[in-house]
């Protein structure tokens, strides 16, 4: 097959042809991944909630409510057993981490106490900071069990009782910061 | 030139990251582990292999003044769906992987085939070279990872062979480049002595 | 304040070459004489601030509205290579100077994933507009440092016996590792 003239139209044309077809396909993937992505990202807030939760049998990702905090959101995932509240799984935050916003889950019983903490996202360095995500290590079990109102929540070098993860202080402060700050909003009336 | 020639050079005598020095940005990013590595390796391959295969079949549609953009938007239509298949099936990889996906886009290793080879040769060659390319890229990665794996944490595809840490360093970005350093030495060396 | 933070912390703490890997091709590529280090510099922070903020504009003027975010990929790498052939097209009637300095940089700057990175960062990190302007500025200066570094000491490389099969990139990037340790000093800062 020959090579076809560089002229304006064949240009437009094939570059139209290309770009639609592309366009065209992608369209048709996106419709065909679009449920098993959403799916995939349910799952994995369901497990999140799961592991921060004591056991409940409500949707709590049906009853999910927010609040805008400090530029961001927290969204508050109620868990209940025959409908009694058994706790509350916050979705928070903190944009101090090493390498960007972090993502928590922490799970609360009704009086505040922290049940567990599963880290939703974050981009600290693997090996150092990523030791705050239970998959890599221990680090997070001080928090269970654990009453904000009588455990400060800031590393031992700060003046507060949380252990830092060796040679990653500043990964676990934004790992306090954002258990803080799901704790401070549900307890200023985040609680339903 | 017979296939199997063909396929080969992309693993040893060409290595994208070992000889040529391409797609330097993802081979020291996401290496932190093996399997990183493999996975990142193996989204690339599928990426070569197809954008080679569709550039060589519209070669001779595509004049050649806007060869270049042309071959951008194939490239960049594999990727998103490369993003979005992972996206939905490895949910766990494509967040440790994360923006080097969206990235292979302009690794030059893709567009440099497209351009190289797949714009010159039937769609035979084409494919067999992009996944001979694409698995020695891979190969690359995954020797890569497995170094660092090793050395940092002590532990290889995840099975740990040391308690608590290994030589953090090599997790850390200087050690990816000094690891690499020391790799691309070593297969100077050897490609030398079967020279 | 928030600018100065994000300032700093694009060149020095998350510096885009030594902290998050990009845009290593022309590090290691041209990086083998000052001056060219230098020229290149210009270049990418000329086209990473331009494209960052056209990206922006298009993400939440165009991609999000008609809520097709899978096409972001696809459409930030077109607007960054029809970018590039406009500023060098524009560069050269205006200012024949800058062509020359920078005109040779110009067309590897597609195929630097930094600049795409860099677009796709701010998306990321939920910057508004002058926050993302600053972003890819600084962004574009510690690219620029960590080349002009890398380059002054490959420089001097020049009349040092190094071993044969680490001569040329091997040492390069033995330099960059270290390198990348000095600048992890820097993680305390902000």
């Amino acid at each position: 097959m020959a090579k076809r003239e560089s002229t304006f139209g064949n240009m437009l044309l094939a570059l139209t042809v290309v770009t639609l077809i592309s366009s065209a396909s992608l369209g048709f993937v996106y419709e065909l991944t679009k449920g098993p992505i959403a799916a995939a990202k349910l799952a994995k807030k369901n497990e999140a909630l799961q592991s921060v939760l004591p056991e409940f049998n409500n949707h709590p990702v049906e009853e999910v409510y927010k609040k805008a905090v400090d530029g961001d959101t927290l969204y508050f995932f109620p868990a209940r057993r025959d409908s009694q509240l058994v706790g509350t799984a916050v979705e928070t935050f903190s944009p101090k981490g090493f390498g960007g916003t972090i993502r928590l889950m922490v799970g609360f019983l009704p009086d505040g106490t922290i049940n567990n903490v599963a880290v939703l996202e974050h981009k600290e360095t693997p090996g150092l900071g990523d030791k705050m995500d239970r998959k890599k290590s221990d680090w997070s079990v001080q928090f269970e069990g654990k009453n904000p109102k009588n455990f400060k929540l800031a590393v031992k070098k700060d003046g507060g009782d949380v252990q830092a993860i060796t040679a990653s202080t500043i990964s676990s402060r934004a790992f306090c910061d954002a258990v803080e700050r799901a704790y401070n909003s549900l307890m200023k009336g985040g609680q339903q | 030139m017979n296939q199997w020639n063909n396929f080969s050079k992309g693993i040893f005598k060409e290595n994208a990251v070992f000889v040529q020095v391409l797609g330097m940005c993802p081979t020291l990013g996401v290496t932190t582990s093996a399997y990183n590595g493999l996975g990142m390796g193996l989204a690339t391959t599928f990426v070569l292999l197809m954008s080679n295969i569709v550039v060589s079949m519209v070669k001779g549609f595509i004049p050649d003044k806007v060869r270049i953009p042309a071959y951008i938007v194939i490239i960049a239509s594999f990727v998103t769906i490369v993003e979005l298949i992972m996206q939905a099936f490895v949910p766990v990889l494509f967040d440790e992987l994360g923006l080097f996906i969206p990235l292979i886009v302009v690794n030059c290793l893709v567009l440099g085939r497209s351009e190289a080879f797949a714009s010159k040769n039937n769609v035979l060659s084409s494919a067999v070279d992009g996944l001979g390319m694409g698995l020695g890229f891979t190969l690359a990665l995954f020797m890569l990872g497995s170094i660092r794996e090793l050395l940092g944490s002590g532990a290889w595809l995840g099975i740990k062979f040391i308690h608590g840490d290994g030589m953090l360093l090599f997790i850390l970005a200087p050690g990816a480049f000094i690891a690499l350093a020391y790799l691309i030495a070593i297969m100077n060396r050897v490609n030398r002595r079967n020279a | 304040m928030e600018y100065i933070i994000i300032f700093i912390s694009a060149i020095f703490v998350n510096n885009i070459v030594l902290a998050k890997f990009l845009g290593i091709c022309p590090f290691i590529g041209v990086s083998s004489r000052l001056e060219t280090s230098v020229g290149m510099t210009g270049a990418v922070a000329f086209v990473m601030v331009i494209a960052t903020i056209v990206t922006y504009l298009i993400q939440y003027y165009i991609l999000k509205p008609l809520s097709i975010g899978f096409m972001q990929t696809i459409t930030f790498i077109l607007v960054i290579a029809a970018l590039v052939q406009l500023v060098e097209i524009i560069l050269k009637k205006v200012s024949p100077a800058l062509y020359q300095a920078l005109g040779i940089y110009l067309p590897l700057i597609t195929t630097n994933c930094a600049v795409l990175g860099v677009a796709i960062l701010t998306i990321q990190n939920g910057y508004n507009l002058p926050e993302a302007a600053v972003f890819s500025f600084a962004t574009a200066i510690g690219f620029g440092l960590a080349l002009v570094l890398l380059s002054s000491m490959r420089e001097s490389l020049d009349l040092v016996d190094i071993p044969k099969g680490m001569k040329g990139i091997p040492v390069a990037f033995i330099i960059a590792g270290i390198l990348s340790m000095a600048f992890m000093g820097f993680a305390g800062l902000v």
